[in-house]
């Protein structure tokens, strides 16, 4: 089903371009709480990286990497960054998602402790997007049959 | 000092453990349940707790992330959405219960842990859609309960994939025509919070951008309710979905539109406007006597069981969406109560046929030959839901039913009463085909009687377990507790939750 | 008249827009089809919050010297952010539509062997039988 189709100029390029498209998406999420970018965006960004490298090279090298349960965890990992933020804050005595609030447990006064906080949130994005969106287009190009898909 | 972050805690709590039901289902699949069973627990208790508190303080509002209102998002629970959140929370627990056998045999194993999963977010959903009082989040909310609402239904039998897809088509046009509506709002107020768009809005109210927003977001809210015209994909997204998907969404996410519904009507708009300017109330109460009339009629022409309980829940949501519509004190305080006694009521005929399904593999009618006999605690718990169905009196359809027929009066819409008084005829005809199914075993056999003997064994004991009976039981005595206790109901609660000056 | 549509022009094209969708999605019985036009629908309303949140001759919403030196923000240079953070969501929303439509559309094809709705009815009410 899935066929090899071994291109050096694509593969060459892919290899450049990758880390690029990673370190970009870094930026964007880095960026996400003092201007446009975010976690949605650079989660976005870090899952197209993987998905040109399954196009450049083929499904077996992208599954060697990102096994189904491995997406599932990171899935699930920024699901808990992002309510864990907020359940800290309701733990520390104030309404949920008061990152405000952080400035008991950080070093930081409570402006910046929502900065901060927005910084954690957006970590907590970034990882489920990238996860969920990956394991979307590892779904649909295996049409749901991940381990058969590599067999063949 | 924690009874204070109730109103965050009630939606993140489910959210959390909904994700952790992932991780160690596969570790462990028995764990999946148990999560699902505490958070619901956990739902269950915080939102008698926010009753209480609303009872006896009045409207909560909670800010999150301490935003203040109009700029931040806002989740506000008063006596109306305490009952909401009340009567999702607890049947969504007693299906979490009733849901360990009957998904055990109806999904393969590996599915579990994806189910429960969807199963938490889809509560989570409906919860955060009842408590928010931000109208884009509301959006967000409905689609968070719709995905996997779609999901839910597509792991069904045959068939269920495109009921799924049809599902879906439907469903996001409603969303999409609910944030048109949003938008529309938003152009002309510049505000999305719903309190603060019901004191902008009455200097606006002969604005056109504000009658059409006002129709974007009804009929949105239609489709998501399955309201007449627009029910066309209830059916077969029920039918074809497992027993435990039917038996949650059945009974709350029409009612939870409903309650939406409720809400744009009275609280965003006034009544003023919606009854009042627009006479929207006339269309509806036409609308809710033909889904009543065509409801009743469908389902009694259907073999399967399921898809009579589908044709019900529309003819139901014409009850509810007439009583709105009469808009008179008496009869939405009966649309109200209907709310919450159609859901208890659907809940239990619908926990019915999944054990139905659980013993004999199937859900249409004939399926229920002699469950009198073979299966008589099923057989009590059906008997107790078709009688609320029917509006026999201990039961809480009487009640519902007879304020919205004193509302009728009241308004002399007489095509509402009627309609009211022969759909409830209907449901009698339909039920009592059921029952006598079940019941007259012996007189069927006779009729057969030169057949040769062997055809027609005599049905033994075979009772479904505990785990499915006693949910059931405890629907069909809250069933009757909610009938008894009516006016406890009526004068704590759905007093305070009708919109004044009406 | 003309006047009066070309003054309102983002609205006009909204509608033609939402109408292809609504198009695609009731005249076609290919099912992949009416997922485009869903798509199409779904993305006139994001381009419709877009521009009733876009002024003339204003830049993005980006607050500049941001790092301790603030500036007065005149809010007429400013596109309205609201709209935009809202479609963030929106297109979240679609992404996700998307996604749980198109893995129903591979087991519909998978089952059915076909997109064709009237053959799927087919099919089904031949398996009912």
């Amino acid at each position: 089903m899935v066929k090899n189709v071994e291109d050096v100029v694509i593969q060459m390029l892919c290899r450049m371009l990758i880390p690029l498209m990673q370190v970009y998406s870094l930026y964007v999420f880095a960026h996400g709480h003092g201007s446009p970018g975010g976690g949605f965006q650079g989660g976005c960004i870090m899952a197209a990286a993987f998905i040109v490298m399954v196009i450049a090279y083929d499904l077996n090298e992208a599954k060697r990497r990102f096994r189904e349960k491995a997406l599932l965890i990171f899935c699930c990992l920024g699901v808990f960054i992002y309510a864990g933020t907020g359940w800290a804050v309701l733990l520390l005595g104030s309404n949920f998602l008061d990152y405000s609030f952080l400035s008991k447990v950080l070093p930081a006064d409570p402006v910046k402790a929502r900065y901060y906080g927005m910084a954690m949130i957006e970590l907590g994005v970034q990882i489920t997007v990238m996860a969920i969106m990956l394991s979307i287009f590892l779904d649909l190009v295996t049409k749901g049959e991940h381990e058969k898909a590599l067999e063949e | 000092m924690i009874s204070e972050q109730f109103p965050a805690l009630i939606v993140v709590t489910p959210l959390i453990l909904s994700f952790f039901i992932p991780i160690l289902g596969w570790w462990r699949r028995s764990l999946c349940l148990p999560i699902v069973l505490i958070a619901l627990s956990v739902c269950t208790v915080f939102a008698i707790g926010l009753l209480q508190t609303v009872m006896t303080q009045g409207k909560i509002h909670y800010w999150l992330g301490k935003w203040q209102p109009p700029w931040g998002i806002e989740y506000v629970v008063d006596h109306l959405n305490a009952l909401v959140l009340f009567f999702v929370s607890f049947i969504s627990l007693m299906i979490a219960i009733y849901s360990k056998k009957s998904i055990e045999q109806e999904l393969p194993e590996h599915k579990i842990p994806q189910f429960y999963t969807l199963f938490l977010l889809n509560i989570t959903g409906l919860l955060g859609i009842t408590v928010t009082g931000d109208a884009f989040n509301l959006y967000v909310l409905v689609e968070i309960a719709s995905f996997t609402a779609y999901g839910l239904v597509a792991i069904g039998e045959d068939g269920a994939f495109v009921a799924s897809f049809r599902y879906i088509v439907m469903g996001t046009i409603g969303a999409c025509f609910y944030l048109l509506g949003v938008g529309h709002l938003y152009i002309v107020t510049g505000s999305l919070n719903m309190a603060d768009l019901s004191n902008i809005l009455p200097n606006l109210y002969h604005s056109k951008v504000i009658i059409v927003a006002f129709a974007f977001l009804i009929i949105g809210i239609a489709l998501k309710m399955a309201l007449f015209p627009l029910h066309a994909w209830l059916p077969d997204a029920y039918t074809y979905a497992p027993s435990t998907v039917s038996a949650f969404m059945g009974p709350l996410m029409t009612k939870v539109g409903a309650y939406v519904l409720i809400r744009i009507m009275f609280t965003v708009f006034k009544p003023e406007f919606s009854i009042g300017m627009l006479q929207v109330t006339d269309i509806m109460v036409w609308l809710g006597v033909a889904a009543m009339l065509f409801g009743g009629i469908m389902a009694l022409s259907q073999t399967d069981f399921k898809r009579m309980l589908c044709y019900i829940i529309v003819a139901e949501m014409g009850f509810i969406v007439g009583g709105i519509g009469i808009a008179n004190a008496t009869a939405i305080k009966g649309a109200i109560f209907h709310i919450l006694s159609d859901a208890f009521m659907m809940a239990c005929l619908f926990l019915v046929a999944g054990t139905i399904m659980y013993k004999t593999k199937g859900h249409s009618i004939s399926d229920f030959k002699g469950i009198f006999r073979k299966m008589p605690f099923t057989a009590i718990i059906f008997t107790v839901g078709a009688l609320a169905i029917i509006g026999v009196p201990p039961t809480c359809g009487f009640f519902s039913k007879w304020y919205l027929l004193l509302g009728g009066i009241e308004a002399k819409h007489w095509g509402f009463v009627i309609a009211l008084l022969l759909c409830t005829l209907i449901n009698v005809a339909l039920f009592f085909r059921v029952i006598d199914k079940g019941l007259y075993l012996h007189v069927h056999a006779l009729e057969h009687a030169s057949e040769p003997a062997g055809h027609h064994p005599e049905p033994h004991y075979d009772e479904a377990p505990l785990s499915m009976l006693i949910p059931g039981f405890i629907i069909a005595i809250a069933i009757f507790l909610i009938g008894i206790f009516n006016q406890a109901i009526f004068k704590n609660i759905i007093e305070f939750a009708i919109p004044l000056r009406l | 008249m003309l006047e009066y549509i070309i003054s309102k022009y983002n609205y006009w094209m909204y509608i033609v827009i939402i109408l292809i969708g609504v198009y695609g999605m009731m005249a076609k019985s290919n099912l992949m089809k009416k997922l485009i036009g869903m798509g199409i629908f779904q993305w006139a309303i994001i381009f419709y919050f877009m521009s009733i949140g876009a002024k003339k001759g204003a830049t993005i919403h980006i607050v500049t010297g941001h790092h301790g030196a603030y500036e007065a923000v005149r809010a007429i240079e400013v596109i309205n952010p609201l709209p935009s953070v809202l479609m963030l969501t929106a297109i979240v929303v679609g992404v996700a539509t998307t996604g749980i439509s198109l893995s129903v559309l591979i087991s519909i094809y998978r089952r059915y062997g076909t997109f064709e709705e009237d053959e799927i009815i087919k099919l089904l009410s031949e398996k009912g039988k």
